[in-house]
């Protein structure tokens, strides 16, 4: 039986883990880390993914996709309140977002398939052996679409997805397995863009969700957006610069957002400091946790809805849930563990790692799939209610919110009028009475035998897997056969598109190690010809004329080893332009000062 | 590792009727109770299979919770899908289809107004018949009602202010009457359970045990077209008087 890995697939962050002999362990990459950076740069000279793409970040923006699973599932006009953080263009093409990256664009599993391969890569790296199944974990409160963009990603990435795991059940199994917990438990997971609430019964190795609820784009980047929008009005007001005008700005302005909040978890003070581009002087400012939880209030205050729901509908009072558990890097907020105890009355559990914990239960989760673990057994629920359009735009519901899954549910059409040959089916998903108001999953035709009006009878299952996707099939009751349905999701990629980008991810992506080294010492090789050009502009006059020439010929030293496929020949090249321009640099540094210095005392004399 | 070790271990012999009486895989005679006893292979529940049989309970109102949970949590380590992951595709798709079937029956059977209106599906056949009826006795006070409460909804608020406040607070008591009138008809609903578990199986003595069994469920179905009409007003009630809270469940569906 090959391996089945298990993959926390992140906005902010991704890992993988698989079980190891004495339980679930995460798979560190090189350098150590276990976290791989949701980021994918598509540069120039190749792939980059996580960290190496995150460093790319402020360097190109529009080129440097993050966060690409609040993409997941949707359209344009669900994300457009957001656009203005994003700097890269969206597009849309059958009710599926394309990212444009220079010519070509990009539909968001086949960025989220970069980052499973690299995942994929760094398993085979560890374990030693060709993985091809996964099990990989979404948000509890993903909708149909949402899950088979995500089941999409897997298969783009070279991935069968074994199940489909909803995140805050996966801590859960990591929970169980170590604690032996029993009884009714709150799993509160705040993610980097996504929340969610379960609450489960945990009884002799069964894990029984009673009711699920969430937001899926509600998490850490919202607060840091929070902080954000200050620094932005802060820098226009002292320093008079529109951080808006340039995506690089932007980018910096939203990474040490994100540092000064993670810094505020542990200290009640954080200093943000950073220089604006153009010489336009540094921004400083000292942020106080209490400012920062000033900012962010209301966004506590939302997830504390969808548990009062989650409780109501798993039919419990606060004081009946004996455990609460932490999942997630955003529960690292004092704010939010301090808002968590007290609406349910007691002290959350945050024992094992909170960014590591879905990824050891999706492992977990892959080891019952195998069959190596007989005593765990996950039954999970569908988050939303299941439905089709009926007259008056009105959604009939088929199957509840909170159902045990897999269920299905049964409806039987007929006809109107003497031969009609076919019944339009509209599938919805949500908790609303209109149409309008809950999320459109898909349409089919239905055909029916040409016979008087009433008189056919043809019953479609809708049935709901273990992994909460929906599976469509009828047969006509008269003759006994069954007919294919073909469903056009209204949020999705088409099986043919998907075979498609199955064999693009061919030709865009860093296969092994080797190439993805050679990448990457391009792409710093291009850093640093494009920094030496400009320092070269400004010091000619400053540096004798053999130096010159002697750092143009490094400069073309650095361009013939990029050309080649040898990632330590342009890592020699790096160190030589590094080594020819030393001088160079202390000069430019040494004119700067003294810049500085006659500004200061030109101020002074101006003042 | 045999699927047998997560057999329920009932001890006792039960006549669950597979949709077939060979196996799907091996054609051997079934043996075994939802594995062939020659293969080992899971087969699939018949259709016509009914929610008490399939949880190995008597079709009793008043049943005993506990066993249902342990019947339920027993059955889904026979069937669920996540024991199948390596399995064949026919394998596959009939654990898929029996873990469905269970997750209704167990769902149905849960909740006690599901569990009465199942059961009177089952014995008459005219579940579909329950309408939402009013309660003859409240016609008048709910017609008032729902004057009342589209008049409030007209009213947007900042304006008519007073009107509004007096409105709302007819409806919060309109609210708490219908609310107890609701649990008034589940004790009622209680009481048609216990006559109906108290009936003797239809064995002794046919055709009078059979107009019993029917007056039992006429009553209950009115009982649960009333209930349903009224929590249906409730939860009107609800949306309109606190707009930010979803209808809430009790442990009556």
């Amino acid at each position: 039986m090959a391996l089945i890995v298990g993959i926390d697939l992140g906005t902010t962050n991704s890992l993988v883990a698989y079980m190891a002999g004495d339980g679930p362990q995460v798979i560190s990459g090189t350098r150590g880390q276990a976290k791989v950076p949701s980021i994918v740069g598509l540069t120039d000279n190749g792939l980059l993914v996580g960290d190496p793409a995150k460093e790319y970040l402020v360097r190109d923006p529009s080129r440097t996709i993050y966060s690409v699973k609040r993409f997941m599932g949707k359209a344009i006009a669900d994300v457009a309140e957001e656009l203005k953080y994003f700097p890269y263009a969206l597009q849309e093409k059958g009710g599926v977002i394309r990212i444009q990256v220079g010519e070509k664009t990009y539909s968001p599993p086949q960025i989220s398939a970069m980052i499973l391969k690299e995942l994929k890569l760094r398993a085979e790296a560890h374990l030693g052996e060709e993985i091809t199944k996964a099990v990989i974990t979404v948000p509890a409160y993903f909708n149909d679409s949402q899950r088979q963009a995500t089941k999409d990603a897997g298969l783009i990435a070279g991935l069968e997805v074994l199940r489909i795991i909803n995140e805050p059940t996966a801590a859960s199994l990591a929970y169980g397995l170590q604690q032996n917990t029993q009884g009714c438990v709150a799993v509160y997971d705040l993610g980097g863009g996504t929340f969610d609430i379960s609450i489960l019964k945990l009884k002799d190795g069964i894990f029984e969700v009673l009711a699920t609820n969430g937001n899926t784009h509600l998490g850490g980047d919202d607060f840091d957006r929070r902080l954000v929008d200050e620094v932005i009005r802060d820098i226009d007001t002292r320093h008079g610069v529109k951080v808006e005008d340039s995506p690089e700005l932007m980018q910096m302005v939203r990474l040490e957002a994100e540092k000064t909040k993670i810094r505020l978890s542990d200290e009640p003070q954080a200093l943000m400091v950073f220089s604006l581009p153009d010489g336009k002087g540094t921004y400083e400012r000292t942020w106080s946790r209490d400012e920062f939880e000033a900012l962010v209030l209301d966004l506590v205050e939302h997830t504390m809805t969808p548990c009062r729901r989650a409780l109501s509908d798993a039919g419990l009072e606060t004081g009946q849930i004996d455990e609460v558990v932490l999942v997630g890097g955003s529960t690292r907020m004092p704010v939010i563990r301090s808002r968590v105890q007290e609406l349910f009355g007691k002290t959350p559990h945050c024992d094992l790692n909170p960014d590591e914990v879905v990824a050891l239960g999706a492992a977990v989760q892959a080891g019952i799939l195998a069959g190596e673990n007989k005593d765990m057994l996950l039954l999970d629920v569908t988050p939303l209610s299941l439905g089709i359009e009926t007259m008056g735009n009105v959604v009939s519901i088929l199957i509840r919110r909170n159902t045990t899954i897999p269920t299905s549910a049964k409806e039987m059409f007929t006809t109107y009028v003497d031969g009609q040959t076919g019944v339009d089916i509209h599938v919805l998903q949500g908790e609303r009475e209109l149409v309008k108001d809950n999320r459109s999953l898909a349409r089919f035709q239905l055909k029916l035998p040409p016979l008087p009006a009433a008189v056919p009878r043809v019953e479609v299952t809708f049935l709901i897997d273990a992994n909460g996707i929906l599976n469509v099939t009828a047969s006509d009751i008269r003759t006994g056969e069954s007919q294919s349905v073909q469903v056009k999701p209204s949020y999705g990629l088409t099986d043919d598109e998907v075979e498609t980008m199955i064999r693009e991810s061919f030709q865009f992506a860093a296969e092994d190690i080797k190439a993805r080294q050679v990448i990457e010492a391009r792409t710093e090789a291009d850093a640093i010809i494009m920094a030496t050009e400009k320092a070269l502009q400004r010091g000619t006059d400053l540096i004798p004329a053999e130096e010159i020439e002697s750092i143009h010929h490094a400069i073309e030293a650095l361009r013939v080893a990029k050309a080649q496929e040898d990632h330590r020949q342009i890592r020699a090249g790096i160190a030589d332009m590094e080594k020819v321009t030393h001088h160079l640099a202390e000069v430019l540094m040494d004119a700067t000062l003294k810049e500085a210095l006659e500004s200061k005392k030109l101020s002074e004399v101006t003042d | 590792m045999s699927e047998h070790t997560h057999q329920p271990e009932s001890g006792r012999a039960r006549e669950l009727p597979m949709a077939r009486s060979m196996c799907w895989h091996c054609q051997s005679e079934m043996t075994g109770e939802y594995f062939c006893g020659r293969c080992v292979k899971v087969q699939p529940l018949s259709k016509e299979l009914d929610y008490f049989t399939c949880l190995n309970l008597p079709r009793k109102l008043n049943l005993d919770e506990q066993a249902l949970e342990e019947t339920f949590y027993a059955l889904s380590r026979s069937f669920h899908p996540d024991y199948y992951a390596t399995k064949d595709e026919g394998e596959k798709a009939i654990s898929l289809g029996n873990t469905a079937l269970l997750n209704t029956a167990y769902r149905t059977l849960k909740d006690p107004v599901q569990r009465a209106e199942y059961l009177i599906r089952l014995e008459a056949g005219s579940a579909k018949d329950i309408r939402n009826s009013p309660p003859a006795d409240l016609f008048d006070e709910i017609l008032e009602l729902q004057e009342d409460l589209d008049e409030f909804r007209s009213l947007s608020a900042g304006e008519s202010d007073e009107r509004r406040q007096e409105l709302l607070e007819k409806l919060q008591a309109d609210r708490r009457t219908l609310e107890a009138r609701k649990a008034q008809m589940e004790d009622r609903l209680r009481e048609q359970f216990s006559r109906w578990d108290a009936l003797p199986t239809e064995a002794e003595g046919e055709a009078t045990v059979r107009s019993q069994k029917d007056a039992v469920l006429a009553g209950m179905q009115e009982i649960l077209s009333n209930r349903t009409y009224v929590k249906n007003i409730v939860n009107d009630l609800v949306a309109a008087t606190s707009p930010t809270a979803e209808p809430g469940r009790s442990a009556w569906h």
